[in-house]
């Protein structure tokens, strides 16, 4: 048996590299010499065969960094910006990290790990490096409570979805993301950038969405990438009406009829996807017909990913999907059969799947299970309505009701919103089950996003 | 508008919503009587709750729940301000 080559990032940036560049809002770094130049003060012959931290307060180093040590270091630990310091301390234990790449020194001088390398810009020249090994890369679920679990992933399992569709066609892509690039969903695209011969926009949480449209139009953005709720700001703000990407990718959260619709109608000449994709499950699919859910037909063995529903939950088995929890105490990651068990529960509704909601999402309404995904789904079909939010909330008659908080499309005229409420409330009992229906819509200015681009749902 | 047109009002919005034929409403029909069952009723307390800023059946423990429509009205008449 002989070994299998291994790739790393530096492997994919050996060619072509004039004119691409890797930037943020302030800083713009050219990609036409990166293997011969070092965020890591030169320093990464030190992180050979570690298990490095990666926690920096920005995406750009940590982009540079990670296509340093790919390949270098044993494995890196991905931390995304909210992560909460107090989960540190597990995390590096389970993690068995042993060196910490920061732009923040001074915070580590009296942690147990000795190894400490400040990341920095402006790069500095070094001598190119060859590839040592397959390095593990280690992520964080977004999971809303308690310590997030850690997430073994491969640059092979990771890329999968990105080598089988093979380069793109036409100019280089300038892709962008509204994620952040040490989430699944970010990275995803970040590594699309670097293997499909393209350059990348990041995004900035301190940037306000218009300064972000008019950086990612400067910066000739042609292929983007967000969640629903993401896309719905975007939507929601008018900044859209400057903005002509040609893909448009939505990811992360149930993409509803809605959205695409929305979507479609404000970049004509885009197109638009959802793609389904998770930390633990990998890329699955995407699905480029406009409409919501997925075809019947997506199950069983296609393009070497397989699906199956058990118990109304969508399973995959793929060479995409993550190998396995980090840590002392981690749970299996895959059944028996090594399938990954999505939670997202799907439902047939003729030739096509859709998703409904969250297993863990789910609502007790009097007694029945509710997914409020489903609601708002309904919700979101009311041409007035932008974004919506259903939840429960304590009734001393049932033990709980649904109610929905919505926000209406801007400069909708104050005296119809009576008739849109009786609108949304008739189009809801057309179509859900008298104890779906929400008992009082609240109309809203804003909704949370978590750092990680979903809805907040803080009840669920 | 009164404490008591404020909560038929509401009863005749969601007799509406729900497609309920309501009888007259006298406060001696009984709240069996109005046809609605225990999700309009918790409709109509969660509504109430958002429109007087009070829900009668949670503040306290021993509220027994009205039997007819005059006690459902007096259970929000008779809230201490």
């Amino acid at each position: 048996m002989s070994p299998r080559e291994i790739f790393a990032l530096r492997d994919y940036l050996s060619a072509e590299l004039i004119g691409r560049t890797l930037s943020d809002a302030h800083d713009c770094v050219s990609l036409t010499d990166i293997l011969s130049q070092t965020v890591l003060g030169g320093r990464l012959r030190e992180l050979s065969g570690r298990a490095v931290l990666l926690k920096l307060s920005d995406q750009l180093r940590s982009g540079l960094a990670m296509i340093e040590l790919d390949g270098i270091a044993r494995r890196m630990l991905l931390c995304p910006p909210d992560l909460n310091p107090a989960y540190l301390d597990a995390l590096i234990a389970d993690a068995e990290i042993d060196a910490i790449v920061t732009d923040e020194p001074d915070r580590w001088t009296d942690t147990g790990v000795s190894l400490v390398v400040t990341a920095q810009l402006p790069l500095q020249a070094t001598a190119p490096v060859s590839t040592e090994r397959a390095t593990e890369w280690l992520m964080l679920t977004s999971g809303t409570s308690g310590v997030p679990k850690i997430v073994g992933h491969t640059l092979e399992a990771l890329t999968g979805a990105i080598v089988a569709e093979g380069p793109a066609r036409g100019p280089a892509p300038v892709w962008a993301t509204f994620y952040d690039i040490r989430r699944y969903g970010g990275l995803q695209i970040f590594l699309r950038a670097v293997l499909s011969g393209g350059s990348m926009v990041l995004s900035d949480p301190h940037e306000a969405l218009g300064d972000h449209v008019a950086r990612l139009n400067a910066r000739g953005v042609s292929h983007i990438s967000g969640t629903p709720s993401h896309w719905r700001k975007l939507l929601m703000s008018g900044a859209a009406a400057q903005f002509a990407p040609g893909y448009v990718r939505l990811s992360g959260e149930i993409a509803d009829q809605a959205v695409l619709d929305g979507l479609k109608a404000a970049f004509p000449n885009s197109s638009v996807g959802h793609a389904y994709a998770s930390t633990e499950a990998g890329v699955g699919f995407a699905v480029n017909d406009g409409l919501e859910g997925f075809p019947a037909n997506y199950l069983g063995n296609r393009n070497g990913v397989e699906m199956k529903v058990v118990d109304g939950s969508l399973r995959i088995r793929s060479t995409r999907t993550a190998h396995a929890y980090i840590g002392r105490n981690a749970a299996a990651l895959t059944d028996d059969d090594g399938f990954v068990d999505s939670g997202d529960i799907v439902e047939l509704r003729g030739e096509r799947y859709y998703f409904v909601g969250r297993r863990g999402g789910i609502i007790n309404i009097g007694g029945l299970k509710v997914h409020p995904e489903e609601i708002e789904a309904v919700i979101n079909r009311h041409p007035d309505v932008r974004m919506s939010r259903a939840k429960s909330r304590k009734s001393p008659i049932t033990g709980g009701i649904v109610v929905a908080d919505v926000i209406l499309a801007d400069g909708t005229d104050q005296a119809r919103v009576k008739e849109i409420r009786d609108q949304i409330l008739d189009q809801c009992r057309a179509q859900l089950a008298s104890h779906k229906v929400p008992a009082v819509i609240r109309f809203v200015e804003a909704l949370d996003v978590t750092p990680a681009g979903k809805l907040a749902r803080t009840d669920a | 508008m009164s404490v008591r047109s404020k909560v038929i009002e509401a009863i005749q919005q969601i007799a509406k919503e729900q497609h309920v034929t309501l009888p007259a409403l006298s406060d001696d029909l009984s709240l069996h009587e109005t046809g609605f069952d225990s999700l309009a009723f918790a409709i109509l307390v969660a509504r109430l709750e958002d429109e007087t800023g009070v829900d009668p059946f949670t503040i306290s423990e021993d509220v027994a729940f009205p039997a007819t429509v005059g006690d459902f009205v007096r259970a929000y008449e008779n809230v201490p301000a």
